[in-house]
Formats: structure tokens, sequence, C-alpha cells
């Protein structure tokens, strides 16, 4: 993985120095609230429903057993004992003091880790693909070029007053793992005459106004990436809406003047980029590259993995995924137990995580976008051991893209901009689908919760989404139906009118019983959706 | 404290500014007064009789102006450049590096927060118009500078 | 009712107006009544307060809540941590 030199560390260092400083400004009350808060939310230090927030970058969801660690050692030391994975693949602390924050990002940059960007309208963390660099199905390791991206990002200097928030992915395979499409940019690496090359996807996002990103470019090549990226930005920092927060998005920008306007206008401003020399030298992505080459793999190692423990068994089959080295799989850490908080991990389940890392994943470990953890660099012989450690620990739940695999954003539990709760509501369901049979017998089912609007929790994306809403002052939820995150990706749809809380639960409960009754050989709850419509579902619901 | 912060050799120009519109509708302005949502690239066919640009920020998020300056810079256009409105103090690096060389904010800046500032920065990863190596640059010296 | 609430400026704590300063605990919360505009600015700029505004609010049995909920649950703590709450015995709901 990604080292940083003498000059990531010194950018680093001097950014907390910087916000050392900005803080102490605030508190001496040489700043006004209104002055401060661009600043620190630039620094991900939000002020929400109880505190202060702190989230931390973890780049394209990547670390090291040691960053790992550190992020528990932050949860103990400051916080109260717990984190909360995002789907930017970030990490959370929900109790922070604003007079510790720089003495946090201090100790983060022991470990080449901050906060830089993690809110305010710029470019925020680059996401990425957790199974990069072990899965099967790349073309390329996509987190160099996402790399490549978080340095030119930080601190750009034209791109840190947005019109609004800027959201990158990058993947590499033709399964979307990331959400891409539903980014500001999405690029998908791509193969062209034997050169990797960047298409670009623009305008995509949740939201109150969900878009799927169109293509704008089917191929840059890797010596101009910053120069099309460049162009991308400075067309939407010049015209992007900013007369109303919510159409200020880069979406809004591409959808009312169209895709082929907006890729005219980049096409024409890439022109001029071109001739500026702003992009670093092929040598450069190669320097990164070395840090992403294959680790030192043992070979020879037997795939045999012995499933005597049924438990195992079931686990192995639903969390473990194919390596593409022979003898390693890919393993899945469900941050989603039945009664759980989706994506929280105490302080000691992180620690025990850094420590797996080290020991059974060559040392690293990923965020995933969904909220759960992956060791990427398993050897097979290694399962059963891991596996009885994370049980041990409440981190085996066999679950990985069922329904009680659920997204679910802080909502009002936690959450300043919330409309409603999104965690009592997950755990209701995770309560009602509770049998381990009952969730694979329903196999994939992406169920997404958001509490409000915004859409942390990707409701749009889901095969079944939930929105929260106050209405009239009570919590209520919106079911939606058909929404995808991956590369068929969609836009779920509204049933009908919302519920209570036990509302929406039963509501759940009549979708997946009339798929079960319906679907037919090998479909999934999407594929029934999408092939029988919405009808026959609001009918079951409403009917 | 200061209320004009000048980084251009020689004194600042004295001329009033003019809207854009003014501007490009007569022949003898020098100076000139960009707001956000005006098109920067207007002025292009005129630098040579610029010394004077004003881009203004009446609200401190408005970011367009980067962009503003950034475009005159990179046409090649060498007189002043100067930020005026609703500029705050930790907003001067970025400027700087969009190539402003002149500040007049609304309310004047502690002058060491301002030296604080703009020194804070060894390194920068991008290359912009203001001439400082980027780290690749610094990584890469055989192919940046063969 | 009209109480007043805001942030500790440097640990980020819910606190409330109780007439003479800020508690962490909504029940030691008074009526700021017309006064609600004038005690926040002074309060704001002495850095009292962070971040502060009013909410409309009811006496009840166990002292005065706000109505809506969102102030509730910060009146309370995260509904989903009881081990972390403020007062486990806020009716998050309003009766």
């Amino acid at each position: 993985m990604y080292r940083y030199d003498q000059y990531d560390q010194e950018i680093v260092d001097a950014r907390v120095e910087e916000f050392r400083d900005q803080a102490r400004r605030r508190l001496a009350g040489e700043m006004t609230e209104d002055q401060f808060k661009p600043l620190r939310l630039m620094n991900g230090l939000y002020l929400q429903l109880h505190a202060y927030m702190l989230r931390v970058a973890v780049p394209y969801g990547t670390m090291s057993g040691k960053q790992m660690r550190m992020l528990g050692h932050i949860a103990r030391k400051y916080d109260k004992g717990y984190g909360h994975f995002t789907t930017r693949q970030n990490i959370q602390y929900n109790w922070i003091k604003l007079e510790d924050a720089a003495d946090i990002l201090a100790e983060l940059a022991t470990v080449e880790m901050h906060a830089i960007q993690t809110s305010g309208n710029c470019i925020r963390n680059i996401s990425s693909d957790q199974y990069a660099g072990a899965a099967a199905d790349e073309i390329a390791d996509p987190r160099p070029w996402a790399e490549l991206l978080r340095q030119w990002s930080t601190f750009h200097p034209e791109f840190t007053y947005l019109p609004r928030k800027f959201k990158i992915a990058v993947i590499a395979s033709a399964e979307d793992r990331a959400a891409m499409r539903l980014h500001d940019i999405g690029i998908e690496l791509v193969k062209r005459d034997g050169k990797v090359g960047a298409k670009f996807f623009v305008g995509g996002g949740m939201g109150r106004t969900p878009m799927i990103a169109p293509e704008i470019k089917d191929f840059v090549p890797e010596e101009e990436l910053i120069s099309y990226a460049e162009a991308c930005l400075r067309v939407y920092n010049r015209y992007g809406r900013r007369d109303n927060k919510y159409k200020a998005r880069i979406k809004i920008l591409v959808h009312e003047i169209g895709a082929d306007e907006y890729r005219r206008q980049v096409e024409e401003e890439f022109a001029h980029m071109k001739t500026l020399g702003i992009d670093p030298p092929v040598a450069e992505l190669a320097r990164i590259r070395t840090y992403f080459a294959d680790p030192a793999y043992e070979t020879g190692l037997s795939d045999a993995v012995d499933r005597s423990d049924p438990d195992f068994a079931l686990w192995i089959d639903q969390n473990v995924v194919t390596h593409k080295q022979p003898g390693y799989a890919i393993v899945n850490i469900s941050l989603k137990p039945v009664g759980g908080i989706p994506g929280d991990a105490s302080a000691d389940q992180i620690e025990l995580i850094a420590d797996l890392t080290e020991r059974y994943s060559l040392d690293e470990v990923r965020v995933t976008h969904a909220q759960n953890i992956v060791l990427p660099y398993v050897k097979k012989a290694d399962l059963y051991a891991l596996w009885q450690q994370l049980d041990e620990a409440g981190l085996g739940a066999p679950n990985l893209g069922l329904i009680t695999d659920m997204i679910a954003c802080p909502g009002l539990d936690y959450c300043s901009l919330a409309n409603a709760r999104a965690i009592p509501v997950a755990q209701k369901i995770a309560d009602r689908f509770a049998d381990p049979a009952r969730q694979r017998d329903l196999g994939e089912l992406k169920l997404k919760i958001s509490g409000c609007i915004n859409a942390c929790g990707h409701h749009h994306a889901g095969h079944i989404g939930i929105l929260g809403v106050d209405r009239k002052g009570v919590e209520n939820y919106q079911l939606l139906l058909g929404g995808s995150g991956a590369e068929d990706a969609s836009i779920g749809t509204i049933t009908g009118p919302g519920f209570g809380e036990d509302g929406i639960v039963d509501a759940i409960e009549k979708v997946t019983d009339l798929y079960v009754a319906e679907r037919q050989e090998g479909e999934r709850f999407l594929d029934t959706y999408r092939r029988l419509g919405m009808k026959p579902f609001k009918e079951a619901i409403y009917g | 404290m200061a209320e004009f912060l000048s980084f251009r050799t020689g004194d600042a120009a004295q001329e009033p500014a003019v809207t854009v519109e003014a501007f490009t509708g007569q022949t003898n302005a020098t100076a000139v007064r960009i707001e956000p949502g005006e098109d920067a690239r207007d002025l292009l066919p005129h630098l040579d009789r610029l010394s004077l640009v004003e881009v203004n920020f009446p609200a401190f998020g408005d970011g367009r102006g980067y962009s503003a300056a950034r475009i005159l810079r990179e046409a090649g256009y060498a007189g002043e450049l100067r930020a005026v409105g609703d500029v705050l103090v930790d907003q001067l690096t970025a400027m700087r590096r969009c190539g402003f060389d002149a500040f007049k904010p609304n309310h004047p800046l502690d002058d060491a927060v301002v030296k604080a500032s703009l020194e804070r920065y060894d390194d920068v990863y991008q290359k912009t118009i203001d001439g400082r190596a980027p780290v690749w640059a610094k990584r890469h010296p055989e192919t940046v500078n063969g | 009712m009209i109480l007043l609430t805001g942030n500790d400026l440097a640990s980020g704590d819910v606190i409330w107006w109780t007439g003479s300063g800020w508690s962490r605990h909504v029940g030691e919360a008074v009526d700021a009544g017309s006064e609600a505009d004038a005690i926040l600015a002074r309060e704001s700029a002495a850095r009292n307060v962070n971040a502060g505004y009013s909410v409309e609010a009811e006496a009840t049995a166990s002292g005065p809540l706000p109505l809506h909920i969102k102030e509730r649950i910060r009146a309370s703590g995260p509904t989903v941590r009881a081990d972390l709450a403020i007062n486990t015995a806020i009716p998050i709901v309003r009766a």
C-alpha cells in the first residue's frame, strides 16, 4: 500500500498545525462560528446532534494494521470507545471535543492519516473497490490512480470553494462494487490497445435528486488524467449553480445543460489544460504503482478448506470471496450483527481487526462502502482460525449481501440534518429477519436506509430502500423498490404512502413474501422486481 | 492589521475599477472589476491595456473567482490581480496559488496570521501559474527538467 | 415556553440555558420568553454557547421538554445507546 514520502508527511504535518491555529483562534474568539465552520468542515469536524463529530479519511478504503490500531486508540482515548464506518469508506467519531481535535490529527499524522477534505464543498476522499488488488476480475489495481487523484485534489487551490461537495470513485472491473456511477465523477479503468486509461462518468449522485452519471469520455490516457479532471472541475466551478444549495451538485449542471454540452465545454477546457503542463510525468504514477505491487504471496498453497464445522461453512459461503491468487481468499467482516448498529465497531473490535490484519492479511485491511471491513489477503489455510477469533468478538455474522447486511446512516440518533431515526428501524428489520436460513433463502438483497433526503444511507440505490421523513413532527418511513448501486445501476421508486416504524417492517415483509412466491429460478429480489414491475408489490403492500 | 496587502513590487494601481460591461464598451479604461457570474475570458482580448483586475468575492464561499484568476494568469495577464470583498486570512494561500497578488478584504487581516498562513506549506501537490514546483516535479527532476 | 440551547464551544456538549448559566440537563432549563434573542446574542458573543438557538418546549411532570423529537433526542442522548444517555427517562415521542 502507499507510504508517505517526506513531502506527503510535511503537508499533513503542516495541516495539523494549521488546524491547531484555526481552532485556537476560534476558542479565543478571534473568529466567529460562521467563519470557522467552513474551516473545520474542510478538516472533517462537524457540529452534530450531540457533540462535534470528526470524520477521518481512509483513502480508497485501504489501511495497514498500524493505522487501524490508531483508529481504535482514538476511539478509546478521545471518544466513547467506538467509531462508525461510513459509506465513503471513512470512519467517524461522534463525541469529539474541539479542544482535542488538533491532538487527534497529530496522532493520526504519525501513522500517515488525516481528516483533510472529509467535508466541505471540496473534493472529498476518493473511494474505490474494496477488493482492489485482490479481485480476480480487475484489469488493473485502481488505487494508484486514486492516490494520484488524492494528491492532486489535496488543497487544490482552485477547487476548495466549489458550489457543493464533490465525490470521486475509481474502479477497474466490470462489476461495480463502489457505486461508481452514483458519484460526481466515476472513473472506470479500461484497456485500449493494451494501455490502461480512464473512462469518465460525470454527474451522478444521490441526495434529493438522484442521477446515474452519463459517460462523458470513453478514454483518458494516464498522462492526461489530471488535465481532464481539472477541466471537469473548472467547468463545474464556474457554471455549477450557486443560487440554490439543493441544485448545486454537478449532476444538476450536467442534467440542465445536457451531457453533450457539458462534454463540449470540458473538451474545450481540456484542450487548454493540456497546454499548461499540469500533468505529473508518467513516472509519478509508476512510482505510486510500485507501492501497490502484489504482496509476497506464498506459492504452492492448497485451496482446500475443511468445512466440517457447519457455522464456519456458512460463513465461508457467505462472506468469503474468490481471490486472484491460488491459496488465498478475500474475507468480509460484517459490521451488521443482528441487534447491532450498522457500521459501528468498538475500540476492542477495531484493535482486534488490526491484530488480525497483521497476522492473517499481509498487513492490509479495507473499509467498504457498505460499512463492512475486508481482509484482502488471507491464506485459505488460516480461514478457520481467523473466523473463530472474529466470531468470538461478535464479528462473525455470516450475512454479507443479505437483508440484514443493511446500509444505514446514523439518522436522528446522531445527525443534526436527519428527520427520522435510521438505526432503530435497521434493528427492527434485522430482528424480523434474524433467522439465518430465511436470510439465505431471500438471497442477495441490498437494503439501504437514510434518515433524510440527503441519502447518506443510499436509499435510492437499495433493492429495497427506506427514506425517513418528518411528517408533522412524527417519524415516517417511505419505501422504495428497485434501486441498485452496482453495474446495473438504477434509482428506486417510492411505493406510495409512508409508514410508522413498525409498519415499515411489515411492509418489507410483504414485499419479500411476494418475491418468494413469485421468483423464478435464479432470480434475485431485484430481478423479480424488474420483471414484475411495481404493481404487484404495491398491491401486496397496500391492497 | 492590514487593510490592503500587495505582493507586487511598486505602487498599487490607483485607477478605480469599472464593471466588465463598462470596460469592454470603452477603450481607455485600464482597471476592471469582475463579479462572480462574469466570464473572465471576456477580458482576454484586452489584456495588454489592463493594469488592474479586481475579482470580487461577495461571499467567501463563492469560489468562482479562483477560476477567474487562473484563467487570466494562464492567458498571460501580468498586471495586478486583486481579490476584494469577503476575503479571509485562511484563503490567502489558495488565492496566491491561483495568481492573486493583491488583497483588499472587507475586514483587516492580522499581519502575524497572514505571515504564518502564507509560510505554512513548504510543498504543494499541483502545478499552477504561481511558479512553485509541485511535489511530483521534485520527485522526478529528471523528467521535468530534462 | 421557549428554551435556549446550543453546544459548549470547547467540548461540544449539548447545553441548555438555566437562567444564570448553561446546564447539560434539560431538566434545569428555564423559559427564556421574550428575552431569548438578547440572551443568545450576549452568550454567543461571550462564547458561553456555540451555535445557540431557541426551541419551543412544554412543561411536563418531569420538567421542561422540547416539543420536537430532534431536540428531545439531543436532551436524552442517542436512543440506540442507553449506556451513553444523558437521561433515558425523557420520552422521545411526545405524549
